[in-house]
């Protein structure tokens, strides 16, 4: 169970020194308006924000109250206001309908709005328009990398998704571009680049413009980390429309696990609370159930429940010195341990309850159906008679998305996933599939306890595209062969390799790849590749513009209220 | 078939065995974890919301700001960080206290000095000096790639001299060459006022990146008339339709959004898109009368059906299975006539059988109206014979009766009409309908699939007896080839999905 990492593993770079330098700029930012005042802050940007700095932090530098940017009157009495805001256009009128109250109420404070990660033009056009430019400062804070593990970095940015593939807009590429150029400024440049799509090829572009630009910062350092795939999220919707059966994608697509954290209800702690509970490799037990398909977690908690009633037992026959160095230096680490198992048994049981109501088996054998391209006929009446019953309407709209991509026909999906095809219209997945052994040929069971491949993570029927694309393109180092597929993704013009000579790169740097997601990764690919890389002595870092699974990804198409 | 064998989601029994075994190992060590104090929750990673966290601090100004005006009072002075000292000494350590032990904690926070002493962050952050707003540029003399790179790096920059149409636009060209959407904006923005709107339209036309952020923009903004015009110019008829129609969202009023889903009837949407557009109008119609009346009739107390099942939410707006199922639930045996009857919802929609015996079989089965939900399936052929048939298939409506609670005799009634065999048991096994179970291994003349299942009935149960009944009857007309009956042990085995079943059947079957 829970695959150790090869000994030759190289070891993760510090990333904890992007936590430092946000916080040190967002203090820099509140020092920037002296004196006492109170912070306005997006509710997107709260849960980032515990992440790096807390209360105490914010009271040292002079914050009063805190209050959340919501379309209420805001009541706070103090002199001056800061405003800790995505750049949205709706932020700006709620600032502008404030501060114009208080013009007419002849009231004069300061106000300072801090955009994060950048501001953007159109935001600025609507202060002026609501004639309060001037009467505002604007800031801007970088904060772009939040570390939510050892090995992830996020932008927490979910709107890339609708923002670039739904609406084409390229606000965010610039903000891509800045953030990998703080990464080759911290950890050094990166020889040996890679990438696929339209926007993948824009920011490296963007990228590459910016190291011209301020030439000298990044030369001298030794890169840490050899490799740097960028990839777009529409080179594979198919794996993030399934449905996830490794245990942290489970969790995901079961409680939501935001910004690294998970509130998980009093079904789940069988107390009258909710707790929120931080999932990442501190975590022992959640460390080594994570990457591992759902049927695994029992009897890995089983066996850990009775290791650790074993130790406990073993008190019984204690003295009371042996017994007062077991409350002093065991019994800590025992109790933790027992809280966590409690917890994540709580958290399988109620996944099971809520799995075993939606007929989930059922559910994966119509996923896996469509992915081989198997018995059509019986997945489309299974998804209609799942309209029927009314199952859920974004689960409907995922099977059908599913339907129409792997089987390359807008008809079935109709007009209801209109968005849906046209951002996927000229989808080759069965030849694709065909060409990179998507589907494993498996004589007999596929052992789910001994992954054989990249396919465990679904439960041995398929190898997710994104990751065998990246899997691949590293073992050649290049695009050489890869030609029809880049041909069926229809991104001949959009992929690309780009070696930088650096005889200062260690070998053990080669074996480090950050893998860029731009629209989004799932934990599902983030744990096949995790598996990759113990196969082969690499270790992958993922960055991605936000942590994403099937319902995030139906939800943003979704027609919203304006 | 599907690979997904090792384990199943569908049974709540047995499956979780090995879960409810750790459940217990854990839960007989709580009583002696449980006994000290929560002196180490700070250091767990999943000490509920921590206090002192930003998310905290808000939720605790948000509740305050709702409250009486005592409780404001009293609490406005909590709101400020500064008056938590005067506060009683908490009882609970794990609040207030442990707020004020984490700004002592070394290392729980660092002041800009320090952080800056032992990181070397602020190396590598050269702009943090510089607030980029502070940044004032009149200069006249920059050119467009100049504008554009300026521009990129957040300098306010005059966009003012590219007076010239070919300026212009070979400015917005360096934009786009540049790939930052916020630039390609920043010039659109300056475009838009300084062009009139034929000339925009028509550059942007043949500058697709442009003017896709373009429409973003106006959408964003909520500039609807520039975005339909702009719709207008470009022959996008369908998008023009759409934009309009997706307004009825930002209207309340039920009747003024039924008066403009009117409007949106003539508008040339897709011949599909026309249909569903007419629907929605003549389905929102039909609601609001629906719920007139229904309020009414609920409010005067008069109607069974209404204070046994009191509404739970209005109707208007509902999607249609979701009007199909109350009307359902409330209006069963209305004749065809009325609005609200089902049948006329279903002839008014077109709504498909399926979907139909679907919706109704769920309703009356909430109700536990089982004369209803046997009339549903029961149809007459031309000699009067009367006979059963479901177009959703048996195995369905068996699943749905279980959802509703059904008793097992109701349950056992519909098993027994699932033709294929498998199903039948399989369906049978997993909803404790021992009856059809006996009686199909009894059809299926096999002896050790009975001697499997007897473990699953109660000791000393009527079923129990009937099965031993039947085990002790004369043997040759249970003897089956070995093999085959193997085959149907494992079968069950699997079927009933326990492994401590599973090898008492083997072992019996050997």
């Amino acid at each position: 169970m829970a695959f150790p990492h090869r000994p030759d593993a190289p070891e993760l770079p510090d990333f904890s020194m992007l936590k430092r330098l946000a916080r040190d700029q967002l203090i820099y930012l509140l020092e920037q308006l002296p004196g006492k005042k109170d912070l306005f802050i997006e509710a997107d940007l709260m849960s980032p924000l515990d992440r790096i700095a807390n209360v105490s932090i914010l009271k040292q530098h002079e914050v009063d109250k805190l209050y959340k940017v919501e379309n209420k009157p805001a009541l706070s009495s103090s002199e001056q206001l800061c405003f800790l805001v995505r750049p949205r256009i709706k932020n700006m009128r709620y600032i502008a309908n404030l501060v114009n109250a208080d013009k007419l109420a002849g009231r004069t404070r300061k106000y300072k709005v801090i955009f994060s990660p950048q501001k953007f033009y159109a935001c600025e056009m609507v202060l002026e328009e609501e004639g309060i430019y001037g009467d505002v400062s604007c800031d801007e804070w970088a904060f772009s990398l939040l570390p939510l593990d050892v090995d992830l970095l996020s932008m927490e940015l979910p709107e890339f998704f609708r923002d670039y593939f739904l609406e084409g807009d390229q606000r965010w590429i610039n903000t891509v571009a800045q953030a990998l150029h703080l990464l080759s400024t911290l950890y050094g440049s990166f020889p040996n680049c890679y990438g696929i799509g339209r926007c993948a090829k824009m920011s490296y572009e963007l990228w590459r413009k910016l190291e011209e630009e301020e030439d000298g910062e990044t030369k001298g350092r030794r890169p840490e980390i050899g490799h740097i795939f960028l990839l777009d999220r529409d080179m594979d919707f198919v794996t993030a429309l399934c449905s996830q059966v490794v245990y942290e994608g489970l969790v995901d697509d079961t409680f939501r696990i935001k910004c690294g954290s998970v509130d998980f209800g009093p079904e789940v702690t069988s107390s009258d609370k909710s707790l929120k509970v931080l999932l990442n490799a501190e975590d022992k037990v959640f460390n080594e159930i994570r990457n591992e398909h759902f049927s695994n977690v029992f009897g890995f908690l089983s066996q850990k429940a009775r290791n650790l009633q074993a130790q406990y037992d073993r008190r019984r026959g204690m003295d009371i010195k042996q017994m007062k160095n077991f409350v002093s230096q065991e019994l800590k680490g025992l109790k933790q341990e027992h809280r966590l198992l409690s917890l994540h048994i709580g958290a399988c049981e109620s996944i099971m309850k809520k799995k075993t109501k939606q007929d989930f088996q059922e559910l994966i054998k119509t996923e896996h159906a469509l992915l081989e391209g198997f018995s059509i006929r019986e997945s489309t009446s299974y998804i209609e008679e799942h309209i029927d019953r009314q199952v859920s309407p974004i689960e409907s709209l995922r099977l059908m998305c599913l339907l129409s991509i792997t089987e390359n026909t807008d008809k079935a999906a109709g007009k209801i996933t209109d968005a849906f095809s046209s951002l996927a219209k000229r989808s080759n997945f069965r030849a694709i599939s065909k060409k990179l052994n998507l589907i494993p040929r498996v004589d007999g069971e596929y052992d789910l306890k001994v992954p054989r491949d990249m396919a465990y993570v679904f439960s041995g029927a398929y190898v997710p595209l994104s990751c065998r694309i990246i899997e691949q393109v590293l073992e050649r180092r290049s695009w050489q062969g890869l030609d029809e597929v880049v041909r069926l993704l229809n991104c001949s013009e959009f992929a690309f390799t780009d070696m930088i000579k650096d005889d200062k790169a260690s070998s053990e740097s080669l074996r480090l790849i950050l893998v860029v997601f731009l629209g989004g990764c799932t934990f599902s690919e983030i744990s096949a590749l995790r598996f990759l890389g113990r196969e082969k002595g690499y270790r992958f870092i993922f960055l991605t513009t936000a942590v994403t699974n099937s319902a995030r990804l139906m939800e943003a198409m979704s027609e919203v209220k304006a | 078939g599907s690979k997904f064998k090792a384990f199943t989601f569908d049974d709540e029994d047995d499956e979780l065995s090995q879960l409810k075994e750790s459940k217990r190992a854990v839960n007989s060590l709580r009583d002696f974890v449980d006994d000290d104090d929560d002196d180490d929750l700070e250091r767990v990673s999943w000490s509920g919301e921590p206090v002192g966290s930003i998310s905290w601090s808000i939720k605790e100004t948000a509740g305050n700001s709702g409250s009486t005006h005592e409780g404001r009072e009293q609490l406005k002075s909590r709101n400020s960080f500064s008056s938590y000292a005067q506060l009683p000494k908490p009882t609970s350590t794990y609040s207030l206290s442990s707020f004020f032990r984490g700004r002592t904690r070394p290392g729980s926070f660092q002041s800009l000095s320090d952080a800056l002493s032992d990181t070397p962050a602020k190396t590598y952050a050269p702009e943090l000096g510089r607030p980029k707003g502070e940044y004032r540029d009149y200069s006249n003399d920059w050119s467009p790639s100049d504008t554009v790179r300026r521009l990129r790096k957040g300098k306010v920059c005059s966009l003012e001299r590219f007076r010239s149409l070919q300026d212009k636009l070979q400015l917005l060209e360096e934009a786009v060459s540049m790939h930052d959407g916020n630039v390609i904006t920043a010039v659109l923005i300056f475009l838009k006022r300084t062009l009139c709107k034929e000339v925009l339209f028509r550059e942007l036309e043949v500058r697709q990146v442009a003017l896709r952020h373009l429409i973003h923009f106006l959408k964003e903004i909520g500039d609807q008339k520039l975005l339909l015009d702009l719709f207008r110019f470009l022959d996008r008829t369908e998008e023009l339709a759409l934009s309009h129609y997706r307004e009825h969202l930002n209207i309340q009023d039920p009747e003024k959004r039924k008066e403009f889903l009117k409007t949106c009837i003539g508008l040339p949407f897709s011949a599909e898109d026309s249909a569903h557009i007419q629907d929605h109008y003549t389905l929102l119609e039909r609601q609001i009368i629906i719920e007139a009346n229904d309020r009414h009739l609920e409010s005067a107390g008069q109607t069974e059906i209404f204070r046994k099942h009191p509404r739970k939410a209005s109707i208007l707006n509902m999607p249609l299975v979701t009007t199909l199922f109350y009307s359902c639930f409330y209006h069963y045996t209305e004749a065809e006539g009325t609005f609200s009857s089902p049948i006329n919802l279903k002839k008014t929609f077109k709504i498909p059988d399926k979907q139909y015996v679907l919706t109704a079989l769920a309703a009356r089965a909430k109700l536990r109206a089982w004369n209803d939900v046997d009339a549903l399936f029961t149809t007459k052929n031309w000699l009067g014979y009367t006979k059963k048939r479901a177009p959703i298939g048996f195995h369905r409506v068996v699943e749905i009766l279980h959802k509703n609670s059904a008793p097992v005799q109701i349950l056992q009634e519909y098993v027994n009409l699932v033709e294929d065999v498998d199903t039948k048991l399989n369906l049978a096994t997993k909803f404790k309908c021992h009856d059809v179970v006996i009686d199909t291994c009894r059809d299926l003349k096999d002896r050790q699939q009975l001697l499997a299942y007897r473990s699953k009935v109660d000791k000393g149960s009527a079923e129990e007896e009937k099965i031993d009944a039947l085990l002790s009857s004369p043997v040759s007309s249970y003897s089956l080839p070995l093999q085959q009956s193997q085959e149907t042990v494992h079968k069950v085995a699997s079927c009933v999905c326990s492994q401590g079943l599973e090898r008492i059947a083997v072992s019996r079957a050997m």
